[in-house]
């Protein structure tokens, strides 16, 4: 199955014209971050052409609320220039590869103020043509915890609790039964310590032909 | 005998659906325009009736779990007893049932002390609905029940 998606996806890339090939850019969709913590917006293109080396990365910053786009980072000719005059400066480190298509950027210590969406664009020379990504960065005080987690959670621990106990109580009278059989079968002929409740009938004493293996 | 059982029987329904009742209704707390519960904030604005989840706190969403897992231990445990009733030797007791009983009124009865305690203190909210009331109602009654099987034995 695989061999034959990866035969037809090569069929695929001589048969598509050399037009209609884009550069097609993955940031994530949305980040959510304490106040005063670290986050790493990740951001990387996948096109058909090798990677050039004018390969380019462009980040933009849109605060929540403005029209307004700044720019904020941009990596051309193999150097990265980050923001030393608008809201992040000092804050903004490159920590991609962009021999391995990766332009991501790392944002220290976050404000309420980064609240806002983030744009990467992505140029791959000659293949140029594509469509920005944005990733939406939302800061907390405090990470809130999704809708029904912790019910959940408490109601799978105690019913697994449940579960296991039942599991251990038929598991302890099995093994009883079974350790009380065994006994008697390594002791071929003395009579066993235990009572025999468990037992279907009385034990014939010191007889080995009767005992089952 | 049959008297007894069938009481007991019924007390166990009753219980059944105070719990659905109490855990599914939302009116724990009302007060005028405003109402809170387990699983939505209502607010009743000039515009209209607005709801949104209520499970951006911690607390009421342990709440939440406690109430559903009462109702739960509430329903395995009439299934117990149905089961024990016609499988048990005679002279045993109860257990399973009662253990089960027992458990759901804790969890009650933990579901109810915890709202109490963490419900917010804003003025508009005056007083607990009737929901939080069948909460605190079921509790004692899931235990009186719970020990009635204890004692309960099974005849001929």
């Amino acid at each position: 199955m695989l061999t034959f998606l990866a035969l037809a996806s090569v069929v695929l890339l001589g048969i598509v014209p050399e037009q209609s090939q884009a550069i097609v850019i993955y940031t994530g969709w949305e980040r959510h971050a304490l106040v005063g913590s670290d986050i790493r917006l990740s951001c990387s293109f996948f096109s058909w052409r090798w990677t050039s080396e004018d390969v380019t990365f462009s980040w933009t910053y849109r605060p929540d609320g403005s029209r307004d786009s700044i720019s904020i980072f941009h990596y051309t000719g193999g150097v990265p220039y980050v923001d030393n005059k608008g809201p992040f400066r000092d804050r903004l480190e490159f920590v991609g590869n962009p021999g391995r298509r990766d332009g991501s950027i790392l944002l220290k210590n976050l404000e309420f103020t980064d609240n806002g969406t983030f744009t990467c664009d992505a140029k791959n020379p000659p293949d140029i043509v594509g469509r920005p990504s944005s990733v939406r960065l939302l800061v907390f005080e405090k990470v809130p915890i999704q809708a029904g987690v912790i019910t959940g959670a408490i109601i799978g621990v105690v019913l697994g609790l449940l579960v296991l106990i039942v599991v251990i109580y038929y598991l302890m009278r099995f093994l009883v039964a079974r350790r009380v059989f065994s006994l008697s079968v390594s002791k071929h002929g003395k009579k066993k310590k235990e009572g025999s409740q468990q037992r279907q009938g009385p034990v014939p004493p010191a007889d080995p032909s009767k005992i089952k293996v | 005998m049959l008297f007894i059982l069938l009481g007991v029987l019924i007390l166990h329904l009753i219980i059944l659906i105070l719990l659905f009742v109490s855990t599914a209704v939302s009116a724990w707390s009302v007060g005028g325009q405003k109402s809170t519960d387990l699983w939505y904030n209502c607010m009743t604005n000039n515009g209209g009736y607005h709801c949104k989840p209520a499970s951006s706190e911690d607390w009421i969403q342990a709440v939440q779990a406690l109430m559903i897992l009462s109702l739960l231990f509430c329903f395995f445990s009439l299934i117990a007893f149905l089961y024990q009733l016609f499988r048990l030797v005679k002279g045993g007791r109860f257990f399973f049932t009662a253990i089960f009983q027992i458990l759901a009124s804790v969890f009650v009865m933990c579901g109810a002390i915890i709202y109490t305690v963490m419900s917010p203190d804003d003025a508009s909210i005056t007083q607990f609905g009737y929901a939080y009331v069948l909460a605190w109602v079921a509790f004692p009654l899931c235990l009186i029940s719970g020990l009635i099987y204890i004692v309960l034995r099974k005849k001929e």
